[in-house]
Parts: structure tokens; sequence; C-alpha cells
């Protein structure tokens, strides 16, 4: 016993040691993730540590550009830019992580499953996820959220399944390798049912694959909420989201406006890059042999 | 060759089965009574039941389902509330502004992306790969909706080149007469250079737009193949046979390595069709994109389903082509078929 916790021990510190080489190699992971405890302090504490009233209105203080007082300057109703980008991390990080955690236990599970049983399972949740990609991603979005209802529980919703057949293919390859490793007919030769195995045995084995995943569709989930409620469905006005703002300052760019847009615009880039940056550099940690 | 195409059209069935079987259940998913809403708010429930019968909401799911398909069969879409023209009539009306814009982004981006790639490749670790790593990087995170911003922003309102971002045309001018719909062609075919002028003058910032948004995954893809294709034996061979550095990179090289950019090409469409709704939102652009975001906000249903059917069958369609196209190109998957 106390052999395997060392053997444990050994194992996490070479990982951690292996962790710190990848970042040491490659600093724009460290500088992701630096990104990244910024956002998650954003999203917590957005709302406590902002200047303004995201939604208190001052039409004497109206289009001001950005300056000292209004570090991202006003909008057409004098509200502070600031604090409305900040105060919408929030949102745009839970819809984010909500549907990438859906997709995983609709697209990982299913994908597993199929890749595990094979026969009757695997086809149906492959031509499901066929069905998916035959659709342009964001158009199905659109019409899902367009069918369901334009709230945001649907825009998460519509998130992924969008990313569904990502997920099942993934998720099916790994497991299919596995399905008759050492491990697996050990675990049941002792009498484990299939159900267990899969849950107990498969699934923990290719969650490093999966976070890596997760990870890297955490970026375009933004992307694809922002576009949604750019084009005004689910978030409604006057609640703040990076995708909302930009439409609201859309029609001052003409006029020369350009800090109503820019700004959450801007937000909403450094988010995903952030996310598409975190996640290669998860990838160069946990799958070595994959790095480009 | 028609044989390998036929067989190629047959697989597409499933997946138009399959799409016409989610826009079915799209359809039937509205919130609330579909009946209701077709009546208006002021009708009767007699009036109600009576637009019940005639859509055939009555009637069991298969049997609307079937209904359904003969309604497809026949080209109808439905009805636009807002419009009060026919979806399919609306679409087929719209759908050269957005073919015109994608295409000529895609056109735009390939012309980029495909030599950004290959002097990538045949230069790693100079000042080029690292532009194109980082332009990939990039631009994969770059909002489509806030690039078409910013070029509005600099170069109409800063620099005053552009016109300003409202549609295919200026105001001042009239549209050419109508051959294939797209406006530089049939401004050419009439003579009228101006107008042909004009719509280029439109055109530039939302493909500028469309194209910056495709040049990541084209010029990733086209790096990596050259570089896999240029450590190649016959590559080596060909090199030490003392053919000029050109012809090795060009005829050898290229042409081998452009087949993963083709196959890619399809999930480049995925994203150009969805990218094209908000750019065509940010430049006001008449298209199919903005007709469905303008019947949305309405609360239309009718243009939406007929809008998510018709890109749906425009992607397969786009796929199966590029499939074809393949197989064209590289005679040994015409062999192993």
């Amino acid at each position: 016993m106390s052999d395997m916790t060392a053997s444990q021990q050994t194992g996490f510190a070479a990982g951690l040691a292996h962790a710190r080489y990848v970042l040491a190699a490659n600093p724009v992971t460290g500088f992701a993730f630096g990104l990244f405890v910024l956002i998650v302090i954003a999203a917590a504490f957005g709302p406590y540590i902002v200047p303004y009233d995201p939604l208190a209105s001052d039409t004497a203080a109206a289009l001001q550009p950005p300056s000292a007082v209004h570090w991202f300057g006003t909008d057409q109703l004098g509200r502070d830019v600031f604090s409305r980008v900040i105060v919408a991390t929030r949102l745009d990080f839970l819809i984010a992580v909500t549907s990438v955690v859906l997709v995983f236990l609709m697209g990982g599970l299913a994908g597993v499953a199929a890749g595990f049983f094979g026969g009757w399972t695997d086809r149906i949740f492959s031509r499901l996820a066929d069905t998916i990609m035959a659709f342009p991603l964001f158009v199905l979005a659109m019409g899902i959220v367009a069918a369901l209802g334009n709230e945001v529980e649907n825009i998460v919703l519509a998130t992924a399944i969008v990313n569904f057949p990502l997920y099942v293919r993934i998720a099916r390859a790994e497991a299919n390798v596995r399905r008759d490793a050492g491990y697996v007919q050990a675990a049941r030769l002792s009498g484990n049912s299939e159900a267990r195995i899969l849950l107990g045995h498969i699934l923990p084995n290719i969650m490093p694959i999966m976070v890596v995943q997760m990870s890297l569709t955490m970026g375009y989930a933004i992307l694809n909420a922002a576009g949604l409620s750019f084009i005004g469905l689910g978030v409604r006005p006057p609640t703040p989201e990076w995708g909302i703002l930009v439409a609201e300052g859309a029609g001052f760019m003409v006029s020369g406006e350009w800090w109503i847009s820019f700004f959450p615009g801007l937000a909403l880039m450094v988010a995903v890059f952030c996310f598409n940056l975190l996640g290669d550099g998860l990838r160069d940690i946990v799958d070595p042999q994959r790095r480009t | 060759m028609l044989m390998m195409v036929l067989k190629r059209l047959a697989t597409t069935i499933p997946s138009l089965i399959g799409v016409v079987i989610v826009t079915f259940l799209l359809t039937r998913a509205l919130p609330g009574d579909p009946a209701a809403y077709f009546a208006g708010a002021a009708a009767t429930p007699q009036a109600v039941e009576e637009v019940r019968k005639q859509l055939g909401l009555d009637q069991p799911l298969p049997l609307q389902f079937v209904r359904y398909v003969g309604d497809l069969a026949q080209g109808d879409l439905g009805t636009s509330l807002t419009t009060g023209q026919r979806v399919s009539a609306d679409i087929a009306a719209r759908l050269p502004a957005s073919a015109e814009l994608t295409l000529l982004g895609l056109l735009f981006s390939l012309s980029i992306a495909v030599p950004l790639g290959v002097f990538a490749a045949l230069k790693p670790g100079s000042l080029i790969d690292h532009a194109c790593r980082v332009i990939a990087t990039a631009g994969v995170s770059l909002p489509v909706f806030f690039t078409g911003l910013i070029l509005v922003y600099v170069f109409y309102y800063l620099l005053g080149w552009a016109p300003a971002p409202l549609g295919r045309l200026d105001i001042f001018f009239s549209a050419p007469p109508t051959v294939t719909g797209f406006y530089l062609i049939d401004s050419l075919l009439a003579g009228d250079g101006e107008v042909f002028w004009a719509a280029l003058k439109q055109l530039v910032l939302p493909v500028l737009t469309l194209g910056i948004f495709s040049i990541a995954p084209i010029a990733r893809i086209t790096r990596a193949s050259m570089l896999a294709v240029l450590s190649s034996e016959f590559v080596r061979t060909a090199r030490a046979s003392g053919l000029a550095p050109s012809t090795v990179v060009i005829t050898y090289a290229l042409r081998n390595a452009l087949l993963p950019v083709v196959t890619t090409l399809g999930m480049v469409f995925s994203f150009l069709l969805g990218a094209n709704v908000l750019v065509e939102k940010v430049f006001a652009w008449p298209g199919i994109g903005s007709y469905a975001v303008e019947a949305l906000i309405a609360s239309d249903f009718a243009p939406v389903q007929g809008f998510v059917l018709t890109m749906a069958v425009l992607y397969v369609a786009l796929n199966l082509m590029i499939d074809i196209l393949y197989r064209v190109i590289d005679p040994r998957v015409r062999i192993e078929a």
C-alpha cells in the first residue's frame, strides 16, 4: 500500500515537473493562464469591484470618449462601458462553462458508450452526430434558439448541441481503442458490470483528453453565444453581455463613437484567445504527442 | 466517373433525410400553439381551430411530417408574415447577394492563405512562419462581427475610403438588370462600368471581413500539409534530380499539399455560411442571413425555418462538390472507391 502511494506521488511529481517544463518552454501558456485567472476574478467579483452601476444611465454624461473618469467611455445613455464590460464577464463565462459541461455530459457520454458498446448504440449516436454536422453550425444554433424560445438557457443548449458531434467523435475514438485493453479485461474478469467498467475505468482514462477538448471548445462557445446575442437572440438588453454590448455600439461606429463596441469586442477577443491558448497549452501537457 | 458521382450522390440522401427531420422537429417545437400564433392575436377560438385544420396541426405527428415533406417537394416553405411573400420566393431573390459575398470572401482568403501557408512551410521558423502562426491563432479568436465593425470605423469613418456600410449599392445607383443576380457580373453584362465600381466598393469591406475570418484555418492546414509533403521522398527525389526549386514547390509539392486543403474547405464553408449571417447584419447586406435575422426579431418563424433548411441543403451540396472535386484531383481515391 505504501509502495502504491509512493509511486502515485512520483507520478504526480513527474506530471508537475512536466507541466513546469512545458510552461517554461512555452511562456505563452503561462500568460494565458494568468489571463484566465483574471477572467475568473472578473466573473466572480465583477459586480462588486466596478466603479459604476452597469445599468444606471446618466444622460448628462452620454457618449463620452474614454477618460480618467470613464476608462472605456460612456454609451448613448451615459452608462459606464468599463463597468458593463466587466459585469458582462460573469454571464459570458457562465454561458460558456455550462454549455461546455452540458456538451460533455451529452456528447462525451454518448461517444464513450458508442465506442465501448459498438453496434446499435454506435450507429444511433454516430448518425445523430452526422445529421448535426450536415448543418452549418451557427445556422443550426440560430434555428434551435428560434424554435425553443428566445432565452439564455436555449443559447446554452444550442451551443452544446452544435458541439455535440465533435465530442461524440473524440470520445468514441478514445473509448474504442480501450474497449479491450488489459485493464478492461481484468475488470471484466473480476466481475464488474459493463456500465461500471465504462464509467469507472474507461471514462477516467479519457478524461484528460476530454478536458483539453473542453478548454478548446470554451472559446468557440463564447463566440457562438456572443454571435447569437449580437443578432438579437437570447440575452436581452439592458443585461450586459459582450455580444449585445457590441451590437448596441454598432450603429455608433459610423459616426465615430468607437469605444462603445470596441471594448466589449476586445474583451470577447481576449477571452477567446485566452481559452484557445490555454487549450493548446493543456494539450501539450496532457498529450505531448499531438504537439504542433 | 459518372458512376462515382452517382454513388457519392446517393450517400447524401441520409444527410438530407436527417436535415429534413431536424427542420421539421424545429418547426413543431415552436413555443406555444402555432395555430393560435398563425391565426393572429385577435382570433376567436373557432378561427384558431380553423387554422389548425388548415395547417394540418390536428393530425398525428407522422401525418404532419408527410404533409411537410409534400410541401417541401413542391418548394413550399410557407409564407412570411412580415413581407407577405412566399418564403421560397424571398429566399430565391436574396440568395445571390449572399452567394456573391461568400464566394468572393472565400476567393480572397484562399488567395492570401494558400501563399502564406506555402511560404511559412518553405521557411520554418522564419518571420513569415511566425506571422502565419500568429494569424492562425488570432484569426480563430476574432469575432467576425467585431472585425467588420473595426473595418467600418477605420475605412469608412477615419479614412473615408469605403462607402457607408448600407447594402449592396449606393442609393444613387440603381441595380443592374438581373441575369445572374450577382451585381458584379450583371453590371458587366449590361456594360455599366459605374455600377460595377459602385457594387465593388460596397463589396470590399464585407468581403475582407469574411476573408480575414477564414484565412486562419486555410493557412494553418496549408502550412501543415505543405510541411508534410516537402519532407516526403518524392520531393527529395525531385530535388535530387536537379529540378528547378519552383518546379518542385509548385508542380510537385503544392499540387499534393492542396488535397487536405480541399477537404478542409467543407469545415470552412460551415464557418463561412454562419459568419455570413453576422457580416450581413453589420453591413446591412440584403442577403438571406439578414432576412432570417429580421424575421427572427419579428418572431416570424417560417422564414427562419426556410433559411435553416436552405443553408443546410446548400451546405450538403457544397460538401458533395468538394468531395467530387477531391476525387477529380486525387486519382488514388478514385481507384479505391
